[in-house]
């Protein structure tokens, strides 16, 4: 499904969450939405889902408003942090309402997770740990084979090995059937591998949108003594820099091998790095 | 097999390499299969579009070759166009560096010819 997002804007009060920010997303891709903390992703989640609405501007999936919208809100499943699910209720009941929401719903899927993640069906969502209500979620995003699938930070007290299957079996739904899938994480060395591509939010601005393997080509950093940086970065688009003791390092969108026929030093940027980078310099 | 890859570097470079330095060394001969995209992307936890990437510029340079419905197999002459193209970039990748560390210690041409001299690259 397509996604238009344009001049976005959700003012809370005295903030500016998204600040007019227009971009769209027309594949079934993996992306990843990054960002620092108050950045502002869980608001375009939020809006995107169609569960708040933007204070001006709009987004549009398949041309339609997702907002009060039963035809796309069966098609977008949003997995949140915590609290995706009402406390009283079992973990069977969460998984059967959901089951008769989202129309793709894989059964035989929701039982294997389950098992998987030793869910037992009948406890109710109040005694779960904050690991296995993150499970749950995890559970629910997958069984939905929604067409845009969102995750929010989702593994709250999910330890290593269940996030890691938590990708496996992601990897694998994906190959067998492509959909959107959003992807919000601050865990974004264990998840850059999965990204088709990279979105970097930053103030409620859209600071960045591109292939991630467009950012492992293209951004790199070269250190060499000062005069001989400063030289090659002064016609380049700077990230950020540093110095010491007459040697410097650059932070740059330029072409790797330019760089090391200039004779510097020169390394790729991960994209946990990039993203440091880009969202501390703004504002600083 | 490289256990991780880097984030640093393009994904697919670096399938493509792994996959031509098994065709080098021989661990996959002519004929035999590639793994998959899938395989690829389940091994490393990478997104399958870019492991795609990497095997079908392999594809493109005559590596490999697509049977269809069965996989993607080493070419006959894989082994020989890969070392081709490796000896071009030779100079760049080994030699340009090698040269320019060379200049900050002010390694005279003449010495840096007798240290290559040294040893023989049939050893070991």
């Amino acid at each position: 499904m397509r996604i238009d997002v344009k001049n976005l804007t959700k003012r809370y009060k005295d903030k500016l969450a998204l600040d007019n920010i227009s971009f769209s997303l027309d594949e079934p891709k993996i992306y990843g939405l990054l960002g620092r903390n108050g950045a502002g992703k869980t608001t375009f989640m939020e809006i995107l889902s169609g569960h708040i609405i933007g204070s001006s501007g709009e987004i549009t999936i398949d041309d339609e408003n997702p907002f009060d919208n039963g035809r796309i809100t069966e098609s977008i499943c949003l997995i949140k942090e915590g609290n995706n699910f009402k406390k009283d209720l079992k973990v069977k009941n969460v998984l059967r309402i959901y089951s008769i929401f989202y129309p793709n719903w894989d059964n035989a899927l929701a039982d294997e997770l389950v098992k998987e993640y030793n869910l037992s069906p009948n406890a109710k969502v109040k005694t779960l740990s904050k690991g296995m209500e993150s499970a749950l979620g995890i559970i629910v995003g997958l069984a939905s084979k929604a067409p845009i699938t969102i995750f929010d930070e989702p593994y709250i007290g999910l330890d290593a090995a269940a996030r890691k299957k938590f990708y496996e079996i992601l990897l694998e739904e994906y190959e067998l059937e492509k959909r959107t899938i959003i992807f919000s994480t601050h865990l974004i060395d264990e998840v850059s591998l999965l990204f088709e591509e990279v979105l970097i939010i930053q103030d409620g601005k859209l600071v960045l949108k591109e292939e991630a393997e467009v950012l492992r080509n293209k951004t790199c950093s070269v250190s060499g003594t000062v005069q001989e940086v400063e030289d090659f970065i002064k016609d380049k688009d700077i990230i950020g820099k540093k110095q010491l003791a007459g040697m410097m390092t650059a932070y740059v969108y330029g072409d790797m091998e330019q760089a090391k026929s200039a004779g510097l030093n020169v390394e790729g940027v991960p994209i946990q790095e990039l993203m440091i980078y880009l969202t501390e310099n703004k504002g600083a | 097999m490289k256990d991780k890859l880097d984030d640093n570097r393009p994904i697919f470079l670096q399938i493509k390499e792994q996959l031509e330095d098994s065709v080098i060394n021989e661990t996959i001969k002519p004929g035999e299969r590639v793994p998959s995209t899938n395989e690829f992307a389940s091994y490393y936890k990478i997104n399958p579009a870019t492991a795609a990437k990497g095997i079908n510029e392999l594809v493109n340079e005559s590596i490999l070759f697509k049977k269809r419905g069965v996989g993607m197999f080493v070419t006959e002459n894989a082994k020989d166009i890969l070392i081709e193209k490796r000896k071009q970039t030779f100079y760049e990748n080994f030699i340009q560096p090698l040269k320019n560390e060379a200049r900050k210690l002010h390694v005279s041409n003449e010495e840096l010819v007798d240290m290559i001299k040294e040893g023989n690259i049939n050893e070991n």
